[in-house]
């Protein structure tokens, strides 16, 4: 079968993948960690210890606040110090729960064995409830409830399951080490999400740029389809290299070849997409009742001597992750938590590790610094970059004058903030950084009127 | 731990250039200017020398002395538009009108409308139909080259001798004398191979979308063919017309300015279409006996209206 890919726009960065045959290797546990109430999409988790409490590895601390909220569990033993809010990556204010760390104790009704469980409960209830329980979000970036995700709205069907092994960004490559390291495991609960949509055929989609994962995976797959039968309906789809390919649209359009209508979700077009990392902790919270308390992350930059892969407990502060892999290099100019094109640039790392964590990336000046500002030369590189068929020039020069009106019509709702025409511009124009908030009020207007 | 940027996203960005696609169209240029200066010796370099040279100078003045604003000059831009007018003259040109081309380009067609990027028509077409309106005759003078005498042009000087050019043979006698096909005409109108070479690199390194220039070829080629069969002896041969002329050198250098054409594949042919019938109407039932440029002036003023008739098709909408 051939190598699929998006039909619109996109660009071919220098994909930069030199930790991607670092081992997952074990972070060992801070003296405290900082878990926060608000590492998923939707309203802040409420706490549900007090200061001074003893909690072992997996006790819930929080509860979900409403409908898309999620559970949050002790990463670590340990004692409650304080609880309150402490700034997260972007410096807002978010209440975290500090937990100072006394020896490893867990629930003992966490399987910790590394035995591969197969059987999959036939209850789907059972099953959604597991992932809620677990507090299971989104781990492909924007950390959205699983157990919501998993449970479309009446008279909604998923024709199609896509789990998302892309991982288009550059640098980035913790989702192809689980994808080596734990094939099996995200197999299963690919399997067990098909199950909970109704038994809907599933696609594990993987950038091409990742041989050894698609054969570990493909491998996998064979042996897991000769022990049991969930697996005859998936299969796996190779993808061309392309960045975003990971954007939930974008996946969509290259795996099913259907568009997801604008304002619209992935469902309406018959799509449930979740990321190989989302569907390792369904496993994990289905078949061995693991809350999601740790995640895999990539410690990388070509100013790095080592390159990392860590598997650390959710809370660990970045300082002490930073520290563990060597210090931040001196060459350092930015530090990027997530990958170069949509991560965010800290200003320390006073931040703490959350559930979608991704990586600690270290880019040095002259590959971030952008160059001066000079006239657009209407050469249309933007808007052939963009995945989504808009004009970013145009609605650039909208934002600038703030006609909301005109930016409405031109679409600038359906931008996903992929970076692409602030990459490829050759004249620097800061295309992104006007069209983004510029969305956000059109989008606050478009609200304003139900 | 040292100051960190926290710009925000992307975090990094193309390596491309305004400066470095500049620099990919004055080496796509590179053939055509070498081969012009060897046949027609040193009034070729002489106009080449003066045009650039006061393009950028110009740019430069303006932007320091004027608008008091940060020089431009380092985008290259009036570079390329110095060589191209330069290559749109015949190499006889005084150096006072070559003078005057440039203050056209620079000073009215792309400064007075706010410098690169905000120019509505090609700031070197612009000068090139200036200096044919107002010096038609230092414009339709153009040196003979003894294609098996390399060197003639530089010992002997070639302006004892000027002729006319296929286009205004046919335009007053209707008759060509094949011999003067591809001899006479401006330096960057003879080096067919060496323009086509400069395309080629040109859409190889993707600095332009031939759509554009192939339109153009394909409407003249079209036009020519019907013209050719319907009135026998009446019309250039489908072929020698699109060789012949400035059509080369314009669709390929002036018509893809990315600032004065469409953004669109689909804009980019209806524009070129318009080049290729607004040309061949000019030549064959106009007052001048070449007409791309004229053709490339009026679609850019379309530009506009092409650009908002087809706008792209977006993601996930009808």
């Amino acid at each position: 079968m051939h190598n699929v890919t998006f039909k619109m726009g996109g660009i071919h960065p220098d994909d930069k993948k030199i930790s991607s045959r670092c081992k997952i290797e074990v972070l060992p546990l801070p003296e405290k960690v900082y878990v926060s109430m608000a590492q998923h999409l939707g309203a802040p988790a409420n706490p549900v210890v007090a200061v001074g409490d003893e909690v072992k590895v997996g006790q819930v601390i929080a509860e979900p606040a409403g409908f898309i909220s999620a559970y949050v569990h002790s990463p670590v033993s340990g004692v409650v110090k304080t609880i309150g809010p402490m700034p997260d990556l972007a410096g807002n204010m978010v209440n975290h729960i500090e937990i100072e760390v006394k020896g490893d104790v867990w629930r003992d009704d966490i399987d910790r064995s590394t035995t591969l469980v197969t059987r999959i409960p036939d209850d789907t209830a059972f099953i959604l409830d597991r992932i809620k329980q677990c507090g299971v979000v989104g781990l492909g970036g924007a950390t959205f409830p699983t157990h919501v995700k998993l449970a479309p709205p009446p008279g909604k069907k998923a024709d199609c399951l896509i789990i998302n092994g892309a991982e288009c960004e550059p640098y980035l490559t913790s989702d192809n080490r689980i994808m080596i390291e734990r094939s099996s495991e995200i197999i299963i609960g690919a399997a067990i999400m098909s199950k909970v949509l109704g038994s809907c055929p599933t696609v594990i989609a993987i950038e091409e740029n990742k041989r050894e994962a698609i054969m570990i995976m493909s491998s996998a797959l064979s042996s897991l389809k000769r022990m049991t039968d969930v697996c005859n309906d998936i299969r796996i789809q190779v993808l061309q290299k392309k960045y975003p390919q990971g954007g939930e649209k974008q996946l969509i359009d290259a795996v099913m070849d259907r568009q997801v209508k604008s304002g619209g979700l992935p469902i309406d077009a018959g799509a449930v997409v979740q990321n190989v990392a989302t569907a390792l902790a369904v496993y994990e919270a289905v078949q061995k009742n693991r809350p999601l308390i740790t995640n895999v992350l990539t410690v990388t930059g070509d100013c790095l001597t080592v390159q990392h892969n860590y598997l650390f407990r959710i809370g660990t502060p970045l300082s002490f992750i930073a520290e563990y892999a060597g210090g931040v290099p001196a060459a350092a100019a930015k530090i990027v938590s997530g990958g170069p094109m949509m991560g965010k640039a800290v200003a320390n790392l006073d931040a703490t590790t959350v559930k979608g964590s991704s990586s600690i990336l270290y880019l040095m000046e002259e590959q971030t610094k952008r160059r001066p500002e000079t006239a657009c030369i209407r050469c249309g590189r933007c808007a052939q970059a963009c995945p989504m068929g808009l004009e970013p020039f145009y609605l650039f020069r909208l934002a600038k004058v703030d006609d909301y009106a005109a930016l409405e019509e031109n679409a600038v709702q359906d931008c996903i903030e992929c970076g692409c025409c602030l990459y490829s511009c050759p004249a620097g124009v800061p295309l992104l950084d006007l069209i983004r908030p510029a969305k956000g009020n059109v989008l606050r207007i478009i609200k304003s009127r139900k | 731990m040292q100051k960190l940027l926290v710009s925000p996203s992307p975090h990094i960005h193309t390596e491309l250039s305004t400066r470095k696609l500049m620099l990919d169209v004055i080496i796509a240029l590179l053939p055509v200017t070498v081969l012009s200066v060897i046949f027609y010796g040193w009034h070729e370099l002489m106009v080449i020398a003066v045009s650039v040279a006061s393009c950028v100078l110009l740019e430069w003045a303006i932007t320091k002395f004027l608008l008091k604003k940060p020089s431009t000059i380092g985008d290259l831009s009036a570079v390329v538009t110095g060589l191209l007018l330069a290559l749109n003259l015949s190499s006889l040109t005084p150096w006072w009108v070559v003078l005057i081309g440039a203050v056209v380009a620079i000073g009215v067609a792309k400064m007075s409308f706010g410098g690169l990027g905000q120019n509505v028509f090609n700031p070197a077409i612009v000068a090139r139909v200036f200096l044919l309106i107002s010096f038609p005759v230092y414009m339709t003078t153009w040196a003979v080259v003894d294609p098996g005498n390399i060197g003639s042009a530089w010992l002997l000087g070639a302006d004892a001798i000027t002729g006319p050019t296929a286009l205004t043979l046919m335009k007053e006698v209707h008759n060509v004398d094949s011999s003067v096909i591809l001899q006479a005409g401006s330096a960057g109108e003879i080096y067919d191979w060496a323009l086509i070479l400069g395309f080629a690199y040109l859409v190889l390194r993707k600095v332009i979308k031939p759509w554009i220039t192939l339109s153009i070829w394909a409407t003249v080629l079209v036009f020519y063919t019907i013209l050719y069969f319907a009135a026998p002896g009446e019309y250039l041969a489908p072929g020698i017309a699109l060789f012949t002329g400035g059509i080369l050198l314009g669709s390929i250098f002036m018509a893809t300015d990315y600032v004065t054409s469409p953004m669109t594949t689909k804009g980019g042919i209806i524009f070129g279409v318009g080049i290729g019938l607004i040309t061949v109407i000019i030549r064959n039932w106009g007052a001048y006996p070449e007409g791309v440029s004229f053709a490339i002036l009026i679609m850019n003023a379309f530009v506009p209206l092409i650009n908002k008739l087809c706008k792209s098709k977006k993601f996930g909408r009808a």
